[in-house]
């Protein structure tokens, strides 16, 4: 088929997933061996108490938080494609929209998975969805996750249903609206904490609006070319290339603040410290920074994406769309971890010599074998309900001619 | 025959045939007394309801009054052992479990309260 | 005086029974022995009562002076972990500490320092304000706690405090104190010793009395809304500050010599 021409100045047709469906059990199969080590996992954590995680009072949150705030926000990205199409009125993204949507809700509930069943008590879960204390941010977010779950699959019914479709416009709108105040709320689950230099600064809600869309599309694209892959398609050419470019750009501008934060931070009195530790300590944190979330995560995949003959191939695109979602579990890392390794300053013009609670040290963090079974836990539960949707839901655009399927 | 009465009938084949389930047996301290600070009957459908009510006087308010205080109840209920020593009140057929365990109704009290009276 | 009826979820008091309780209690007061070197007898001035509901017309608060803080002493910290039952675990990391002593050399003068550092009982506290469930909670009279019967474990209010005043249960316990319930996957903090205050005895929290009975009363207890408490004249008596002042959280611990 032609490149040049948008798909969908046609309408588009959708299909769920093609074939008899083994190659699609076993992958299944293998995403719930992994949903239940992360059960099981849980269920250790829960039963043991979190001494058998790395996580202790000096550091409360672990790689489970580095996975879930990923998930959380890759979810609300994810949905940026859907938003394009309906809401930009960018007729090339409709073909994705529905799939868009379906990844952003796996997304999120691969998130929540993570993070509920790292709760100290998780079967009290029933008292947080009863007992909101308005005051907290954190509340709020989870009237956001579980509002947006229920606004976004109202969206996808829009764009299923032909006598809604009118409709689609104002919910997709709605779904914007929504999730960026989602992606707000988690940047200020940070932001708010007046305690944390590295946190409290006003760019921590426009940041991580920045890299929802860059992880989210990231996250979007892998999982779309995967499954093109597996229908022994590919994607459409000029989709692909425009699909690279945007997340070129995203990377650039996630980049671009996240330097403005670290900038500001290195000048500032206040926060001096701690952009000292992460930007030249030495530690492991700094070189999950430069190697991980400057390097592998932002340096390496514009470079790939800067050429245009690049862009139209699918593997570097793949390859960088991988880059950048291992560079932001580093950004993650970095963030959530840094933030605490680093001591209060409970005395600024003193210096702590000694405290059994290990006040003024920096504190250790070494992730544990459970933390990280719970987290991969989380992506093969979101994965798992792509894999389910994608095959029960006429979500996928229509395969053209073209190569059969494998 | 339609599944819905054939369900019907199997439940009720079910319950007539099932072997009985003996009722608890509550093994309370001579010590506790002869009446508790209510009456069984009640006791036994608002227990739950009475403390909840308690503790968050207690937590909130700072009442600490020891009439439906779980402390209280540990205290008068829990058993002791040959040797004088205080049995953990949600122990195996002790005073909480023997009902929990036959109502099949999972308790939380003692993963943070002393099960034991403070000796 | 109204007693509180079982149910009664009142907490407020109209200005004027505060006021006739303010007096009532101040002739009642049992009076404070002069303070003397190495001895001091302190008696709450302001009691609770076990059946009745706190309220704001008192302020619980600590008053520490760290010049009589020694070094190596630490009888605030034992006395506080034998009082609660805390232990220590194979993992200092994961032990819990409501109370801990802080050593600090000033960076230009090379003095050095000890101190106690637990929850301050801030009057307008970020772990309070950051709970998802409002388990993290300031009473009436002024003492933040945890209600752990709505804790999650969720750990945002340690994320939250700026004192690292708080500690996660990370292993199921055992031998709980009846007074002091402590469990697994919830979070934790120093109470000001909530149990002996609301007797209404008089007694003292378990650091202050290890303090006093130790020899140093760096540590003194009391109602400051109370003008004629210990802690009352001490405030006025001296310069205090507060640990993290620039955060203006009015916190209810206050040190002299830091």
């Amino acid at each position: 088929m032609s490149g040049s021409e948008p798909v969908a100045s046609v309408a588009t047709r959708f299909v769920e997933l093609e074939g008899r469906g083994m190659r699609h059990s076993l992958l299944l199969a293998a995403l719930a061996l992994l949903v239940a080590f992360g059960l099981y996992a849980a269920h250790y954590m829960e039963q043991s108490g979190h001494h058998v995680t790395g996580m202790s009072n000096q550091v409360v949150w672990g790689l489970p938080h580095v996975f879930a705030v990923f998930l959380i926000i890759a979810a609300s990205g994810a949905l940026n494609v859907a938003s394009m199409a309906s809401v930009f009125g960018q007729a090339g993204y409709k073909p994705l929209a529905r799939l868009s949507v379906l990844v952003a809700v796996s997304l999120l509930v691969g998130g929540l998975f993570v993070l509920v069943l790292d709760l100290g008590r998780p079967d009290r879960l029933v008292v947080a969805l009863t007992h909101y204390n308005f005051n907290s941010i954190f509340a709020w977010n989870i009237v956001l996750y579980s509002g947006f779950v229920l606004v976004a699959l109202f969206y996808l019914w829009t764009l299923m249903e032909g006598r809604l479709q009118k409709h689609s416009r104002f919910v997709g709108g709605l779904a914007l609206f929504w999730r960026l105040m989602l992606t707000t709320g988690t940047g200020c689950i940070f932001g708010f904490l007046v305690a944390r230099p590295l946190y409290h600064v006003a760019i921590m809600a426009p940041l991580f609006i920045s890299l929802s869309l860059s992880f989210g599309l990231a996250s979007f694209m892998l999982i779309f070319f995967a499954i093109q892959r597996f229908r022994g398609s590919r994607c459409e050419t000029t989709m692909q290339e425009r699909l690279a470019k945007l997340l070129s750009l995203l990377v650039w501008t996630a980049f671009c603040l996240m330097f403005a934060q670290y900038v500001f931070a290195y000048f500032s009195t206040t926060q001096g410290d701690v952009a000292r530790f992460v930007l030249l300590s030495g530690d492991v944190y700094t070189v999950v920074f430069w190697f991980g979330q400057v390097g592998i995560g932002t340096l390496v995949p514009l470079m790939l994406l800067h050429r245009c003959k690049r862009r139209s191939n699918v593997s570097v695109v793949m390859v960088s769309a991988a880059m950048v979602v291992a560079g932001g579990f580093a950004q993650l890392y970095v963030l959530i971890l840094a933030g605490q390794a680093l001591p209060l300053r409970l005395f600024p013009d003193k210096v702590i010599v000694e405290s059994s609670f290990f006040d003024g040290a920096v504190a250790t963090y070494v992730p544990s074998v459970p933390e990280l079974g719970l987290g991969i836990g989380g992506i093969a539960f979101a994965l798992f309900c792509i894999c389910t949707g994608v095959k029960v839901l006429r979500l996928l655009p229509d395969v053209r001619s073209g190569a059969g399927l494998a | 025959m339609r599944p819905s009465v054939a369900v019907a009938l199997m439940f009720a084949f079910m319950a007539t045939t099932a072997p009985a389930v003996e009722q608890p047996v509550l093994i309370i301290p001579e010590s506790a007394g002869a009446q508790c600070v209510e009456a069984t009957s009640v006791m036994r459908t608002q227990h739950m309801k009475l403390l909840f009510a308690q503790r968050d006087q207690t937590v909130h308010q700072g009442i600490r009054s020891t009439t439906h205080s779980l402390t209280n109840c540990v205290a008068c209920h829990a058993n002791r052992d040959a040797m004088g020593h205080s049995i953990p009140i949600n122990g195996n057929d002790q005073f909480c479990e023997s009902c929990h365990r036959y109502a099949g109704v999972r308790m939380d009290c003692f993963e943070c309260h002393a099960s034991v009276p403070d000796e | 005086m109204t007693k509180a009826k079982h149910g009664d979820t009142r907490t407020a008091q109209t200005l004027s029974d505060v006021s006739r309780r303010g007096f009532f209690r101040r002739v009642a007061a049992v009076a404070t022995v002069p303070l003397t070197a190495g001895t001091m007898v302190v008696a709450l001035t302001r009691a609770g009562n076990a059946d009745e509901a706190v309220t704001d017309a008192s302020r619980w608060g600590l008053f520490i002076d760290t010049t009589k803080c020694a070094t190596g002493c630490d009888a605030c910290v034992r006395g506080c972990n034998e009082e609660h039952g805390i232990e220590s675990s194979a993992r200092p990391e994961i032990d819990a500490q409501w109370i801990r002593k802080v050593v600090v050399e000033d960076t230009q003068s090379k003095h050095v320092t000890s101190l106690p550092l637990m929850c301050q009982h801030c009057a307008d506290p970020p772990c309070v304000e950051v709970c998802p469930t409002g388990a993290s909670f300031k009473r009436a009279d002024g003492i933040v706690l945890v209600d752990k019967h709505t804790c999650i474990g969720c750990r945002y209010c340690m994320m939250a405090c700026p004192y690292k005043a708080r500690s996660f249960v990370h292993e199921s316990l055992s031998n709980q104190k009846s007074y002091s319930p402590r469990g697994k996957g919830t979070v934790e903090g120093c109470t000001l010793c909530v149990h002996r205050l609301d007797e209404g005895q008089g007694r003292q929290p378990a650091c202050v009395e290890a303090c006093l009975s130790g020899g140093r009363a760096a540590m003194v207890f009391g109602d400051l809304h109370d003008p004629d408490s210990d802690i009352a004249l001490m405030m006025a008596a001296n310069q205090t500050t507060e640990i993290r002042a620039d955060l203006d959280l009015d916190t209810g611990v206050r040190y002299v010599g830091i």
